[in-house]
């Protein structure tokens, strides 16, 4: 039996299409998936992201531990509340997960990682642990709000939520009370993650209904996430990936002295493959594992869709090293090869459409 | 769910209309387009093209994934719905005014091999 959130019911009773997604009941819309997109480009919506677990790291040891377990580097977290994208890497240099890291002291650090990784999140987290306790936050609910709007929708909803995060910088969080503020997210608009005591997620969901915040399924994150040109783990990249490849270079922290778990294999690898955008010219759909053809070789389509924002196809592919922007390549759809340009990501960010063909 | 009484249906969620000119007009039922969501494209076949009953030839693209529409009986393809092809939102407003393509049928009586709507109703 599948997983479910503490929004559920909540989900159930707003008319949400319940679908499994990592071994998790969850809402892929409530209605219409374009509208819900739009709704985040044009004003705010609130996705359950609950799934996803926080892991809090406490101990003299965190610090260190990190350095050793993830390819960005920690060092940049100075700022209480600072958040830093990251991979976690095997030891040949593949994706274990990609994460999210918030500093709060140099002994205490929460991580946000993919639930479909999560188990062997955690395994891998604890193997390298020694003396640092390693939590997981089951107890915890997020709730993703997304939009143009989605912080003034949000301070109306909470009261005294303002005060405690209007300061806040992108890639900032912040407590209030026992609620972590947190201005990130996965859909290339502006907004916060809401990380919150179980017990009161649907209080605080039916707080951001009442101010207007509409919700949103799994299937327009997906669109928003592909407009904003961020990786999906597991399609993007998985444990055969490396960062660098996968178009995550600017995660990777090869400069630092450190050493950390997969350094020593990506800083001496070639790199044959990238990956970048694309735009359907042609009409019809990208789809993941659909064949590119290149003037330089045969390339593949990591994640594509049809982009509501843009009113045509995009992708994410993984392309030979010599392709460049701007490039006319072949897709190969079902018996045809259609038409489409290279782009560099992201498609839409803030509201606005970035690339053209 | 709406299943009007008067059409024919495929277990593959199409449903037929046979009019008075003896052309059978084939679209997708409106369960199918709710489980596709929102629709994006739609690829039509060739006005000309045979097609033999339960052959692929066409395909309703939703913003999710792709799905083949198949023949429900054989035919010629003699007309396709390129209004709706240039609108394919309008198969999710409905389904059955959004039709995708008109056949010749080969063999009328083969209609007759398709679930009512009552059968149809009973599959979903």
């Amino acid at each position: 039996m599948a997983k479910q959130t503490p929004l559920y019911a909540t989900h159930v009773r707003l008319g949400g299409k319940m679908v499994d997604f990592a071994g998790w009941d969850m809402p892929l819309h409530y209605g219409s998936q374009v509208e819900e997109h739009h709704l985040v480009r044009r004003d705010a919506g609130m996705f359950d992201v609950s799934h996803m677990l926080d892991i809090d790291l406490e101990g003299a040891g965190a610090h260190d531990l990190l350095h050793t377990l993830i390819a960005n580097n920690v060092d940049k977290l100075t700022v209480p509340g600072r958040a830093l994208y990251s991979c976690m890497l095997n030891p040949q240099g593949g994706v274990i997960d990609d994460l999210i890291v918030y500093f709060f002291r140099p002994d205490f650090y929460r991580v946000v990682v993919n639930a479909g990784t999560a188990d062997k999140d955690l395994a891998c987290i604890r193997q390298h642990a020694g003396d640092v306790q390693v939590k997981p936050r089951r107890d915890l609910a997020m709730i993703a709000v997304q939009g143009p709007n989605a912080r003034a929708k949000t301070w109306a909803a909470l009261p005294g939520a303002e005060a405690a995060s209007s300061g806040l910088k992108p890639f900032h969080a912040a407590w209030f009370g026992d609620v972590l503020i947190a201005r990130t997210g996965y859909t290339g608009e502006d907004g916060f993650e809401l990380m919150i005591p179980a017990g009161r997620a649907e209080a605080t969901w039916n707080a951001l209904l009442a101010a207007g915040v509409k919700p949103a399924g799994l299937g327009a994150r997906d669109t928003l996430r592909l407009e904003a040109g961020m990786p999906l783990y597991g399609q993007d990249m998985d444990e055969q990936t490396s960062p660098l490849v996968a178009g995550l270079a600017w995660t990777v922290d090869l400069d630092a002295p450190r050493d950390f778990i997969g350094k020593s294999v990506l800083a001496g690898r070639r790199i044959e493959k990238q990956t970048l955008g694309l735009l359907l010219t042609d009409k019809g759909v990208l789809r993941a594992h659909q064949k590119v053809f290149t003037a330089q070789g045969e390339g593949e389509i990591t994640s594509g869709t049809f982009s509501p924002s843009m009113n045509r196809s995009i992708a994410l592919a993984r392309l030979p090293a010599a392709v460049a922007v701007g490039d006319t390549v072949e897709v190969e759809i079902r018996d045809k090869r259609l038409k489409a340009t290279v782009v560099k990501p992201p498609f839409v960010r803030n509201g606005k459409i970035l690339v053209t063909s | 769910m709406n299943v009007p009484a008067n059409l024919k249906y495929a277990k593959s969620h199409e449903w037929a209309r046979l009019a008075d000119d003896g052309l059978v007009t084939i679209g997708i039922t409106d369960h199918a387009q709710e489980a596709l969501g929102d629709i994006v494209f739609l690829e039509l076949p060739q006005v000309g093209r045979k097609v033999k009953a339960g052959e692929e030839c066409a395909v309703v693209e939703s913003v999710k994934a792709a799905s083949d529409i198949y023949a429900p009986i054989a035919g010629e393809v003699v007309a396709v719905n390129q209004a709706a092809a240039d609108a394919p939102e309008s198969v999710n407003q409905d389904a059955y005014a959004a039709w995708l393509f008109k056949l010749k049928p080969d063999n009328i009586a083969e209609l007759d091999s398709l679930l009512d709507a009552t059968a149809y109703q009973s599959t979903l």
